[in-house]
């Protein structure tokens, strides 16, 4: 993609934005953000903060429903999602935040490099926002993109404590666009979220209704035959784990929202033919994967958790709680498309329309096949399982890996040279076919003795960089689907130094009593924090030894994901960590602080998922 | 701009003055300690199952069953009580005990669970200690394995197992099996030593709801051993076949 051209047409962005701050905000923001069906709250306004313009958002329970129903939400100013920030880069802002809920609140800008003291985490970085108090923020703005800020006290970010945020580049924007929309996907439920979380210590598959049946079974017979049936089902009922186990809460619960409508409420962004628009996608779902696509526009990704990448087109992307992407579509037929948003294990979607004129539906796609975990996803050597002879791994299962033994590895003798060989693996040639178990990732890890525990009921024995693949239930689909190995940031990367340090994590849990921790053990039980140095350059390598997806956020800097693209290696704030993967990302912090570091499925933080980072030395961030 | 509250002034001040402090000695310090904690991960949930309430239709005597247990306690500790009776038609209770036990996770997917149970019927009551297993066996069986010292020293011994079925969704056949063992014969109570009785049943539940669900089964039992031949000679029924109608439900 060309990264300088401006829009096509005469109608360019910048003549657009002023036209409209000429108008008074008007239709522009009411695209962005439209008020919503009468008798509802919908997404609020934008505001933009910067200088001496203040942001003023007020925390508040306020009714907010839909088909008939109505519960409770915990809105930003009246709204869910609450209102739209515009900040510049390069300008300091000041949110006055004030709390009328009954209990505290917080907020933290996700993403956003801020001081320990502004980063909005109870009990870390400041003691939280009383009930009634007024808490002022005050950070320079130091970065450009697409974010998002949310509360980080208790579930009020299940119950509509989100809203987005936009950062205009200091400088001209690599990006040309005619127009721009954010798309905030969200989980809504009428249950409380405390509900749904004892809910799930109790029986932990309590929201699955797509589990496998006598049914399943006898139409698998029918198309496999008795023994290999037989066999899977056998594998799966003595490691007493449920292949079906794709997301915790499901549509049963869950109406999937797109800025915060449902899906027959139809949130329409409007376009001319030709014009190029800008999609801000971003993943509030407290507890959603989403997969995401246009049917009949191919999606150009220009930025990944708000960093910019060199542009990749594809059909399709799946992405995690809390992460972003901006895409860039040219529609150029005059013509309804869906913007489609389905939750990874096919129980919902949340849906909306890309039209010339308002009220023009487009045809909404079926929801696909629930996925199936798979043996690889559990961790084991599928050296020779039923496609014999193939050996996709074989070699590298074979060669024994420095530092296999986690539980005494010597992290100074790792061999990174040999870790960046591994991990800098081409995407998967065979990524757009429907080559099945071909597509195998390599084997990158073995783990140790150590079982960490009944907090834990799985170990990945056998892990692999599967940064190469597009995600649970998108590996076999006739198109083009977004893999971590596709993202390149478009800036080479400032640090290029090797970690000096190396700090390995495995990420357990136990799904009967939905217990989640790291290595075994809840944050409770690990009151010390990872003491780095301001200006260290350290590795962060992450084991999955679960079987579901965590998307892992780390606070106050941004973590370079080991993807094999040299200084090109992507800068994120929320990596996907699979089932049974092993990857490395790398990070410098410029300021000291405590800084978070969590799983973003928000029960999965709550339940235990979470630790900190506690850095010291002097702040190195270049006041330029 | 708009003025910052004083109170806001004097905080950004402190943490200023503080981090500057800190920049020279080196170390960041950590949360105070009366700041609560970031996540909340310890919660104290209450769970209360009542696996069988139903109504036994057999030859000679119809009963109604229940069974019922409960915990209340966080991941790893839990104070767990069962209870199950059976009351005769005409409502004479003729079992009827509760356990209190405390729990404890010692591995993914068993709590070892210590205490008391307190049998009110069948007469004499009498107390005993309780140390058993509880948890999901590999293919998925929910498994109890309790063992029993009575005030007299005599050492009993139960075990429960359970398995769900899924015809759909909601329609689920669950299989059961119970056997109780006796170390020393009891005449008086009608059992013998050895395994003295094997309980199987077969229930089809329906759940309206995850926490809701009305069933239909069967079951069958019979009496082992010297626990037969001791219902031989007052001549009961050593073997019997039952239908069961009844309400699953849970908190």
């Amino acid at each position: 993609m060309k990264k300088t051209d401006r829009a096509s047409g005469s109608f360019t962005r910048r003549r657009f934005v002023q036209s409209a701050a000429a108008l008074g905000l008007l239709d522009f923001f009411s695209q962005l953000a439209p008020a919503y069906a009468a008798g509802a709250v919908g997404p609020g306004a934008q505001m933009r903060v910067g200088g001496s313009r203040v942001g003023e958002l007020v925390i508040a329970r306020t009714p907010f429903g839909f088909g008939g129903r109505t519960g409770s939400a915990v809105t930003i100013n009246g709204t869910v999602p609450g209102p739209l920030l515009r900040f510049r880069e390069g300008e300091t802002v000041t949110l006055r935040v004030t709390n009328r809920l009954d209990i505290d609140t917080s907020i933290h800008w996700h993403g956003l490099l801020v001081p320990s003291d502004q980063d909005g985490v109870p009990g870390l970085s400041f003691r939280g926002i009383r009930p009634g108090e007024t808490f002022t923020y005050r950070y320079p703005v130091r970065q450009y993109g697409t974010y998002w800020y949310h509360s980080h006290s208790g579930f009020q970010e299940q119950e509509g404590h989100y809203a987005p945020i936009i950062i205009d580049p200091a400088g001209r924007d690599p990006v040309a666009y005619d127009r721009e929309y954010v798309v905030q996907l969200s989980d809504w439920t009428f249950m409380s979220p405390e509900a749904v979380f004892s809910r799930l210590k109790k029986q932990g598959n309590f929201f699955n209704f797509q589990q496998r049946t006598a049914g399943d079974f006898l139409r698998e017979v029918k198309e496999r035959g008795w023994r290999p049936t037989m066999e899977e089902r056998r594998m799966w009922a003595q490691m007493r784990m449920d292949p079906t186990d794709i997301l915790d809460v499901t549509g049963y619960a869950y109406t999937y929202l797109m800025n915060g409508r449902p899906p027959d409420a139809n949130w329409t962004a409007l376009f001319r033919p030709g014009e190029r628009v800008r999609f801000r996608f971003i993943d509030s779902g407290a507890q959603t994967f989403f997969n995401v696509r246009i049917p009949g526009l191919p999606m150009t990704v220009v930025q990944a958790d708000g960093q910019h990448v060199q542009p990749v087109t594809v059909d399709e992307f799946q992405f995690g709680a809390a992460e972003t992407y901006d895409v860039i579509v040219q529609p150029k037929e005059e013509r309804a498309y869906t913007i489609f948003a389905e939750a990874m294990d096919r129980s919902g979607y949340a849906s909306g329309t890309l039209a010339p004129r308002p009220g023009m539906p487009a045809e909404v796609p079926p929801l696909r096949e629930r996925p199936l975990r798979t043996m690889v996803d559990m961790g084991m050597d599928m050296g020779g399982m039923d496609h014999g002879g193939m050996s996709p791994s074989g070699g590298q299962t074979a060669k024994p890996m420095p530092g296999m033994d986690h539980g005494a590895m010597d992290h100074g003798s790792m061999d990174h040279g040999s870790m960046d060989m591994a991990s800098g693996q081409k995407p998967m040639p065979g990524r757009h076919e429907t080559a099945g178990m071909d597509k195998m990732s390599p084997v990158n890890g073995k783990h140790g003795p150590d079982t960490h525990g009944p907090g834990n009921s799985m170990v990945a024995m056998v892990q692999r960089n599967r940064l190469g693949e597009p995600g649970a239930g998108l590996e076999n689909v006739e198109h083009r689907v977004l893999t971590y190995n596709d993202l390149k940031s478009l800036e080479p990367a400032r640090d290029t130094r090797k970690p000096t340090r190396e700090i390995e994590m495995h990420l357990t849990g136990n799904m009967g009593g939905f217990i989640w921790g790291i290595d075994g053990k809840k944050f409770s039980e690990t009151p010390e924090p990872v003491r780095v140095r301001t200006g260290e350059r350290v590795r962060v390598t992450l084991v999955n030894d679960t079987m579901m997806e965590h998307p892992m956020h780390l606070h106050g800097v941004f973590m370079e994901l080991d993807n094999g693209a040299g200084a090109h290696k992507p800068r994120k704030h929320t990596i996907i960590v699979k089932p049974a993967e092993r990857l490395s990302f790398d990070f410098t912090y410029d300021e000291p602080g405590n800084f978070a570091f969590h799983c973003h499925m928000l029960l999965h933080m709550e339940a235990g998922m979470f630790r900190f980072f506690n850095v010291s030395g002097p702040s190195l961030w270049k006041t330029s | 701009m708009r003025p910052v509250t004083s109170g806001s002034a004097v905080m950004l001040l402190s943490f200023a003055l503080v981090r500057g402090a800190l920049a020279q000695q080196g170390e960041f310090p950590l949360p105070p300690k009366d700041w609560a904690p970031p996540v909340h991960d310890r919660p104290v949930i209450p769970f209360l199952l009542v696996d069988r309430l139903e109504q036994r239709w057999q030859k000679g005597n119809d009963l109604r069953v229940w069974d019922a247990q409960g915990w209340v306690g966080g991941d790893y500790d839990k104070l767990w009580f069962k209870s199950e009776g059976e009351d005769e038609k005409g409502g004479r209770t003729a079992q009827a005990s509760v356990e209190a036990l405390y729990a404890r996770l010692i591995s993914p997917f068993w709590y070892l669970q210590g205490g008391v149970r307190y049998e009110e019927r069948p007469s004499p009551s009498r107390s005993s200690l309780a140390l058993g297993v509880q948890g999901l066996a590999p293919y998925w069986f929910d498994v109890e394995a309790t063992t029993y010292l009575d005030e007299k020293g005599k050492l009993s011994a139960r075990f429960e197992a359970e398995y769900d079925f899924l015809f759909t969704q909601r329609l689920i056949l669950q299989p059961r099996a119970e056997t109780t063992f006796a170390a020393y014969s009891e005449p008086e109570r009608g059992v013998g030593q050895g395994f003295n009785n094997l309980e199987l049943g077969l229930r089809l539940r329906y759940e309206i709801r995850r926490q809701l669900a009305p069933y239909i089964g069967v079951t069958w039992s019979r009496k082992l051993g010297d626990t037969a031949d001791i219902a031989r000679r007052a001549n009961t029924e050593v073997s019997e076949k039952a239908l069961v109608a009844g309400l699953r439900v849970w908190f």
